[in-house]
């Protein structure tokens, strides 16, 4: 049932020199049959962020690997999972404008774990919007490399000079003689040749498949229902679990009252107690989850609010008011010129508070995870991940194996936004491990919505306080910034209280390509209990909106248009400028409104945002129905350095702009009385197409290094919205999302 | 046991009255096209055509279905307005995650199956499945594509 490959590709990792290419055919690790052509290629080490201090061990690499069968099937062995943003496309693009294949034929799966865990120091990882900008330069290399071995098997075979030979969508040909040979035929011969030194290659203006909007390799089975998820995994005899949280993270199960009952019900096998949890296996999900809500469970004492445990009297609005109040010293996250001077001689001083919610990822697939004990000792197990290397590593320690022994499928993932990657006890892969050695047999745990809800790892809810200083020109001087709370990089990646900054908890506030001369950031960490998260876009997913929607406050202090401010600010940052210049003219020229359009009254807001190494300039149009804020239109200019496939560009900050604005204007995850107060889709709206605005999408290619497409779109949106709304209404929204602010023209 | 009829074939289902069609198409039958996102007729995930018309299975309860002809995603392409949705889905590039999509897609079909030529409030009276991709926009632009298809 299962669409995974079985090969273990362990004993390959350390024959792949550290540089370049390397032949593999001969070593028959793949398991792909004698006679194909297969080569590895090591990508450099990901850091989870380009600024971000994670300790990667020297010499740590990812591997990829390229198979040309003796059938001319041209597979990619990607080391990166696929979760909607098109990556596997973008590989084949790459690879295939080198290799000179078409990008529709090949196929694409992400590769199984490396067996050793200090090999690969867990940091294979599909985020930051980091991917195809990571490893654009090692895949043409593989590809060129593939090219050139084959065009050197196909002299050798043709007994012709190589500079004779040509390549042709597959075939290397000789065109002298009007020859030609499939790469498929020369598979066997090219395996025996040694990768060449640097294979030249091709020159960006020949490009046929980089900078095409070519169709997505996988839209066909996602219009089918031929995709197959996580969650549509099945092994032979296999057990479906539901599970029951504690309602209070950090409590424990005590007592079953009806335990006989539910034992006794359609299909149970069993009655688990699991870590903070109970959980029915049964032979249909349905009558598991049935039977696991039938139970009746008494639970252990909510602890003090602590790492993963939460009080019984924590509350958001609480933790809320505790970072308002915090006079904990910050360490200084960005510092330039003489603020105090600039305060001390400015002739307006604005000061502002913005906070921003918990959120839920709300990915459409709910989490599921599959485990199966193997008779040869290994577990082997189907989990939607963003990281197969640590989620193997976890897996060993809990089953009590050693990594090797765990074979780890990584499925298409059904949405993930930051949700898989390993968060402690929001991921179910343990659960699933456990219950199959309890059970002895392989278990599928499926959480419904309503559990996802109680144990999905959230957006931490923010809070930064802005103050500017302005000259009597009305233009800001200083700014000085504290913000105060956690990010996931520090929550998960180690960067502690006091020694450095967490990049996750102020970036969107620090860098800004802004000309205020004078500038002071502090951030101040204070730990939540409650399980974060990174989320699309990370700390820019709130960040940008608190500063840009700050800055819209300085300009209307200033009696300044926000347009032109900008401008102004950005006057030496002509990629910047540009872009600002391309998304007013996209919008018909800046205007600001409020204006008469369709019998109603609207306005317009703007915002920069510099997420991930790309840059993004954002315009809304809103006007409000009753007291709802509704968005028209959204224009977005986009430049990320330079790109692969502008349809993938160009879909992907449409979707993360419709996360943006889900979150702008209706999302937010409450505690109260140490419990979340959402449970499913109906008490956590989640933008619908009722609220989804017309987006215009326009790349700009400044030819910058390459930043990153999937997650950049979002940010520019809840400022741009935050906007228009106080030009709409006179009041600038310091809190989200709008649906509590109670507006009014 | 209980006889549904899915896809044009017979079945023969041992589960309880109550017991969802959703789970039963996924879990009995085995047909995992149809998906599982909320189990409260809010997101439309588990969409299915039962007489033709666009239902969400996970409100379905077995023993409510009775004769009715049920079909679901795994044989959209035996049906010939499916087909010309599917091709309009991949000419439009529609799915992202694409998660949500096998509820998208019966859900045009019904609409199309109904009303050939829908008008841009048609569209947006019947298509209400939730996307957390955000392919609202292209999923209408497919479903006018289909329709002059
Ligand atoms: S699963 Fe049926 S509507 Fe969401
Ligand atoms: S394509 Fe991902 S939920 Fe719709």
């Amino acid at each position: 049932m299962n669409a995974f490959l079985k090969t273990d590709l362990s004993a390959a990792l350390p024959l792949i020199s550290a540089q370049g290419v390397t032949n593999l055919s001969r070593r028959r690790l793949l398991g792909l049959g004698a006679g194909a052509f297969v080569l590895g290629t090591l990508l450099p080490a990901l850091r989870a962020e380009a600024q971000n201090a994670v300790s990667v061990k020297p010499g740590t690499r990812v591997p990829a690997f390229l198979v040309i069968g003796k059938d001319n099937t041209v597979k990619l062995l990607s080391p990166f999972v696929e979760g909607g943003q098109g990556i596997n496309t973008g590989l084949a693009q790459i690879v295939g404008e080198e290799l000179d294949v078409h990008p529709s034929r090949f196929e694409v799966e992400c590769a199984p774990p490396g067996p050793d865990y200090a090999i690969i120091n867990g940091l294979r990882l599909t985020g930051g919007s980091f991917s195809t900008r990571s490893s654009y330069e090692v895949m043409r290399k593989l590809g060129a490399s593939a090219r050139e071995m084959l065009i050197r098997a196909a002299a050798a075979r043709l007994n012709v000079k190589p500079e004779a030979l040509t390549t042709e969508d597959g075939q290397v040909v000789h065109a002298a003689s009007s020859r030609r040979l499939a790469y498929g035929e020369l598979a066997e011969q090219a395996l025996a040749l040694t990768p060449a030194e640097n294979v030249p290659l091709r020159d960006p203006a020949t490009f046929r498949y980089i900078r095409q909007p070519m169709a997505r390799l996988d839209v066909r089975a996602k219009s089918t229902g031929k995709a197959v998820y996580a969650i549509d995994q099945k092994v032979e005899g296999m057990l479906y679990a539901a599970v029951q949280h504690a309602p209070v993270l950090g409590t424990e199960p005590q007592g079953i009252s009806n335990e006989a009952t539910v034992k006794a019900m359609p299909g149970v096998d069993a009655v688990h107690r699991l870590p903070g949890a109970v959980a029915v296996t049964a032979d249909s999900w349905y009558r598991a989850r049935k039977a696991v809500e039938t139970l009746e469970v008494a639970w252990s004492k909510a602890p003090a609010s602590g790492f993963e445990a939460v009080a019984a009297d924590y509350s958001s609005s609480g933790l809320l008011a505790a970072l308002k109040a915090s006079d904990a010293s910050g360490v200084s996250a960005e510092k330039d010129g003489d603020v105090a001077a600039a305060f001390a001689g400015a002739a307006t001083i604005v000061d502002a508070e913005y906070d921003a919610p918990y959120l839920a990822h709300g990915q459409l697939e709910p989490p599921s995870s599959m485990a199966r004990f193997n008779a040869d000792g290994s577990l082997e197990l189907w989990v939607p991940n963003q990281m197969p290397e640590l989620f193997q590593g976890i897996a060993a320690k809990v089953a009590g194996l050693t990594p090797d022994k765990v074979i780890l499928h990584s499925p298409m993932l059904g949405g993930f936004f930051g949700r898989h990657f390993a968060y402690g006890s929001s991921n179910p892969f343990q659960q699933a491990i456990l219950l199959a050695k309890a059970t002895q047999r392989p278990v599928k745990v499926l959480w419904s919505r309503e559990e996802e809800f109680k144990m999905d790892a959230l957006r931490p809810l923010s809070f930064s306080r802005f103050k500017a200083a302005l000259d009597k020109d009305g233009r800001p001087t200083a700014i000085q910034v504290r913000t105060v709370g956690e990010g996931p990089m520090g929550r998960w990646f180690g960067v502690t209280a006091g020694s450095k900054v967490d990049s996750s908890a102020v970036e969107g506030i620090v860098e800004k390509p802004y000309a205020i001369p004078n500038r002071s950031m502090e951030y101040a960490r204070f730990a939540h209990p409650v399980t974060i998260a990174f989320w699309r876009s990370v700390g820019h997913s709130m960040n940008d909106y608190f500063y840009e929607g700050f800055l819209d406050e300085i300009a209307d202090a200033g009696k300044q248009d926000p347009y032109q401010l900008r401008l102004a600010l950005l006057k030496d940052r002509p990629r910047h400028l540009k872009l600002l210049e391309t998304v007013a003219k996209m919008s018909g020229g800046w205007k600001r409104g409020p204006y008469e359009a369709d019998g109603g009254k609207r306005a317009r807001g703007v915002a920069l945002a510099s997420p991930f190494g790309s840059e993004t300039a954002t315009i809304a149009e809103v006007s409000l129905e009753k007291s709802e804020v509704r968005v028209h239109h959204l224009w977005i200019a986009f430049d990320p350095g330079s790109i692969v496939n502008p349809a993938i560009v160009k879909s992907q900050v449409e979707s993360a702009a419709a996360l943006g604005l889900s979150a702008a204007l209706f999302e937010e995850l409450v505690y109260k009385d140490g419990v979340r107060q959402s449970h499913n889709f109906d008490d956590y709206p989640i933008l619908s197409r009722s609220a989804m605005p017309k987006v215009a999408v326009e790349i700009v290619e400044s030819g910058a290094p390459m930043g990153g497409v999937g997650e950049p779109g979002l940010p520019g949106i809840a400022p741009a919205v935050v906007n228009a709304v106080a030009a709409l209404t006179g009041r600038h929204v310091r809190s989200l999302p709008l649906a509590k602010a109670k507006l009014g023209v | 046991m209980t006889k549904i009829h899915v896809n044009g074939r017979d079945y023969d289902v041992a589960a309880e009255a109550d017991t969802p069609l959703l789970w039963v198409l996924r879990d009995t039958l085995g047909l995992t096209g149809t998906k599982y996102g909320c189990g409260i007729a809010q997101c439309g995930a588990c969409t299915v055509m039962i007489d033709g018309q666009a239902t969400r299975s996970c409100q379905v309860p077995l023993d409510s279905i009775g004769s009715a002809d049920i079909r679901t995603i795994d044989a959209i392409e035996q049906d010939g307005i499916g087909r010309k949705v599917v091709e309009a889905w991949v000419a439009d590039q529609v799915p992202q995650c694409g998660y949500c999509q096998s509820g998208q897609v019966m859900a045009a079909t019904a609409l199309l199956k109904q009303n050939p030529k829908p008008s841009d409030a048609d569209i947006a009276d019947a298509m209400t499945n939730l996307c957390r991709c955000g392919t609202y926009n292209r999923i209408a632009a497919a479903i006018r594509r289909a329709a002059q298809a």
